[in-house]
C-alpha cells in the first residue's frame, strides 16, 4: 500500500457530494419548472435568459453588487487604520490586538447577527440615538441594517490579510521619506498604500465574493425587503412557489461570477509575483 | 510649517487610534450586549427587565432547544471525525506521494473553500432529492435528514482540514521520514509510525476547525434538510425564531452559551498549537 492510495477516499468523497452535486445543478438549469412544479427535464438556455428580466437583473444584481462593493469600501476603510495601528506595536501587544479582532467571529454567525437584531429594532437604543440626533432612520429592514450586519460579519477578513502584507513592511522606507522631507498624508499614499496593495486586493476579494452569495444577513436585518442574490436563491428552492431551474440558473450565474472575480485576482497575484 | 506639519501628524496618530478603538468597540458591542440582556428578567427577549438567571433555567426546560443542542454536537462530532481522517488521508497524498495531474486535483479540492457556500448547498439539496434519495429508495432504503447534513457538513470540512494539515506537512523535516524508509521502513509504517504523530498537532487544529465550522453552518444544513424541515441544529433552530411574534428571553442565553462554548474551543485549539511548539522549541 502506497501513500499514493490516500488519495482516494477523499477524492471520492468529494466527486461524489460536490462534483456530482455542481453538475447536477448545471443540468436541472436547463430545464424547465413544469406547471406542477416539478422539473421538467430538456435543454434549453431559457433560464438563463430570464435572469436578463428586470425583476431578477436590476433589483437583486444592483442590490447585491453594490451591497457587496459598498461592505468592501467599507471594511477597507475602518480595517485599514486598525491593521496599520496593529502592525506597528510590539510583537506581545501586536498578537494580542489580532487575537481579539479574530475573537469575536469564532462565535456562531446566526448569534452575531441575532445580536444586531436586537441592537437595531427599532425601540432599540441606536435608533433611539438617531431619533434624538433628528435621524428618523430606519435600520432593521433596510439595506443601512444589512450594510451593517455585512461589514460586521466580513471586517476581519479585511483586517487579516492587510495586516500580513503591512507586518512585513519595511517602515524604514516611511522614515527615508520623512527624512526627505514628506508628509505623513503624503508617505501614505505614496509609499505605504501602494507597497500594501496585495493585502487590500486579497481582502477585498475576500470580502466581497462572500458577501455576494450572502443569505442570512440579508435575511434577519433585511426583513426580507432587501432582495439579494443569496435570497432569491433560496426564495426560488424553499419558497411559497419554488422554481428549481430558475433557482438553478442563478446559482451558477452565481458561481460563475464569483469565478470570474477570482480569475481576475489569480491573474493579479501571478503578474505581480513576476514583476517581484 | 514645521509646527504645522508636527501639528498634522499627531492628529493623523490620534485619529489612528481613535479609529482602532472604535472598531474594537463596534466588534465587542453586540457580544456583550447579547451577554447583557440573557441575565435579563424580562418575558421577551428584546427587552431589558431586571437582573436573573431566568433565561438559563428556561434554557435546560426547553425540549426544542435542547434538542437542537443535542442534533448540533450529534453532527458536529460524526462530521468532524471522518472529515479529519479524510482530510488529512488527502493532505499526505497530495504532499508526499507522486501524482499524475496533481494540479488539478489541488484545484478541485479547493474549491469547495472558494466557491459560494449557498451554491454548494443548493447542490446538496438537488443531489439528495432528485438522486440519492430516488437511487436509495429503490433498494427500500432512505436518508433522515440527520444523515444528509453529516455528509454535507463533511463535504465542506474535508477540504479545510486538508489545507491545515497540509500547512504543517510542507514545514515538516522530511529527513525523518527519509531515515526511517532507509531503515527499512514499509511507507506505510513510516506514515503511521514517523509522519502522524508528528501531524497531530496539525491534525487536531484540524478537527477543531471542523468542529467549528460544523457547529456554525447555516446554508448547508438548511438547504439539506430543504428548510430545517424535522431536523434542526442550534443555527437552524436561532434562524427559525425570526418568524414569531416574540422572540423568546432563552434565546439570549442560547446565543450566549454558543459563545462561550466556542471560546473555549479556540482556546483549547491555541493550547493545543503552543504546547506543541513548545515542545518542538
Amino acid at each position: 500500500m502506497s501513500t499514493r492510495t490516500l488519495l482516494w477516499p477523499g477524492l471520492v468523497w468529494l466527486l461524489l457530494f460536490f462534483a456530482v452535486p455542481v453538475g447536477i445543478i448545471l443540468v436541472i438549469s436547463l430545464g424547465q419548472r413544469a406547471p406542477d412544479g416539478t422539473i421538467r427535464w430538456g435543454f434549453s438556455l431559457d433560464n438563463y435568459l430570464r435572469l436578463l428580466e428586470p425583476l431578477y437583473w436590476t433589483g437583486p444584481f444592483w442590490n447585491s453588487l453594490g451591497l457587496a462593493a459598498l461592505t468592501t469600501i467599507l471594511c477597507l476603510v475602518l480595517g485599514y487604520p486598525v491593521a496599520y495601528s496593529i502592525a506597528r506595536r510590539s510583537a506581545a501587544v501586536k498578537h494580542l490586538l489580532l487575537f481579539f479582532v479574530i475573537l469575536p467571529f469564532f462565535t456562531n454567525f446566526l448569534v452575531r447577527i441575532y445580536a444586531w437584531f436586537i441592537l437595531l429594532r427599532p425601540e432599540g437604543w441606536i435608533a433611539w440615538l438617531l431619533r434624538s440626533l433628528g435621524l428618523d432612520l430606519a435600520l432593521l429592514g433596510s439595506p443601512v441594517g444589512v450594510l451593517i450586519g455585512l461589514v460586521y460579519g466580513y471586517l476581519p477578513f479585511m483586517i487579516l490579510p492587510l495586516y500580513a502584507t503591512l507586518e512585513r513592511f519595511d517602515f524604514s522606507l516611511v522614515e527615508a521619506a520623512h527624512d526627505l522631507g514628506a508628509s505623513r498624508w503624503q508617505s501614505f499614499w505614496k509609499i505605504i498604500f501602494p507597497l500594501s496593495r496585495p493585502g487590500v486586493i486579497a481582502g477585498a476579494v475576500l470580502v466581497f465574493v462572500p458577501v455576494l452569495g450572502e443569505f442570512i444577513t440579508p435575511k434577519l436585518l433585511g426583513g426580507g425587503k432587501v432582495p439579494m442574490f443569496g435570497v432569491l436563491i433560496e426564495e426560488k428552492f424553499l419558497g411559497r412557489v419554488p422554481d428549481w431551474p430558475l433557482g438553478a440558473a442563478m446559482a451558477l450565474a452565481l458561481m460563475i461570477l464569483v469565478s470570474l472575480v477570482l480569475a481576475r485576482y489569480f491573474q493579479q497575484l501571478k503578474e505581480s509575483r513576476w514583476v517581484g | 510649517m514645521g509646527r504645522l506639519k508636527r501639528w498634522a501628524d499627531q492628529t493623523i496618530g490620534s485619529l489612528l487610534v481613535l479609529d482602532t478603538l472604535l472598531t474594537y468597540i463596534f466588534l465587542y458591542l453586540p457580544i456583550g450586549v447579547l451577554i447583557l440582556y440573557s441575565f435579563s428578567a424580562s418575558r421577551y427577549a428584546l427587552v431589558w427587565g431586571g437582573f436573573s438567571l431566568d433565561a438559563y433555567r428556561r434554557l435546560l426546560t426547553d425540549p426544542e432547544i435542547v434538542s437542537a443542542l443535542l442534533n448540533s454536537v450529534i453532527v458536529a462530532t460524526s462530521a468532524t471525525a471522518l472529515a479529519t481522517v479524510l482530510g488529512t488521508a488527502l493532505a499526505l497524498a497530495l504532499e508526499r506521494a507522486r501524482i499524475r495531474w496533481r494540479g488539478s486535483i489541488e484545484a478541485f479540492v479547493y474549491l469547495p473553500i472558494v466557491i459560494p457556500e449557498i451554491v454548494m448547498a443548493v447542490g446538496l439539496l438537488l443531489f439528495f432529492a432528485q438522486v440519492l434519495r430516488p437511487l436509495v429508495s429503490t433498494v427500500g432504503l432512505g436518508i433522515s435528514p440527520p444523515l444528509a447534513v453529516i455528509a454535507g457538513h463533511i463535504t465542506f470540512s474535508i477540504s479545510y482540514v486538508m489545507v491545515v494539515v497540509r500547512a504543517r506537512l510542507r514545514d515538516l523535516d522530511k529527513s525523518l521520514e527519509e531515515a526511517a524508509l532507509d531503515l527499512g521502513a514499509t511507507p506505510w509504517q513510516v506514515v503511521r509510525r514517523v509522519t502522524l504523530p508528528l501531524l497531530a498537532p496539525a491534525i487536531i487544529s484540524g478537527a477543531l476547525l471542523a468542529f467549528t465550522l460544523s457547529l456554525d453552518d447555516f446554508y448547508v444544513t438548511y438547504f439539506a434538510t430543504t428548510g430545517g424541515s424535522g431536523f434542526k441544529t442550534l443555527p437552524l433552530y436561532l434562524y427559525a425564531l425570526q418568524g414569531r411574534a416574540a422572540i423568546p428571553p432563552q434565546m439570549n442565553a442560547v446565543a450566549s452559551l454558543m459563545l462561550v462554548a466556542s471560546l473555549m474551543l479556540i482556546a483549547l485549539a491555541l493550547l493545543v498549537q503552543r504546547r506543541s511548539y513548545s515542545r518542538r522549541a
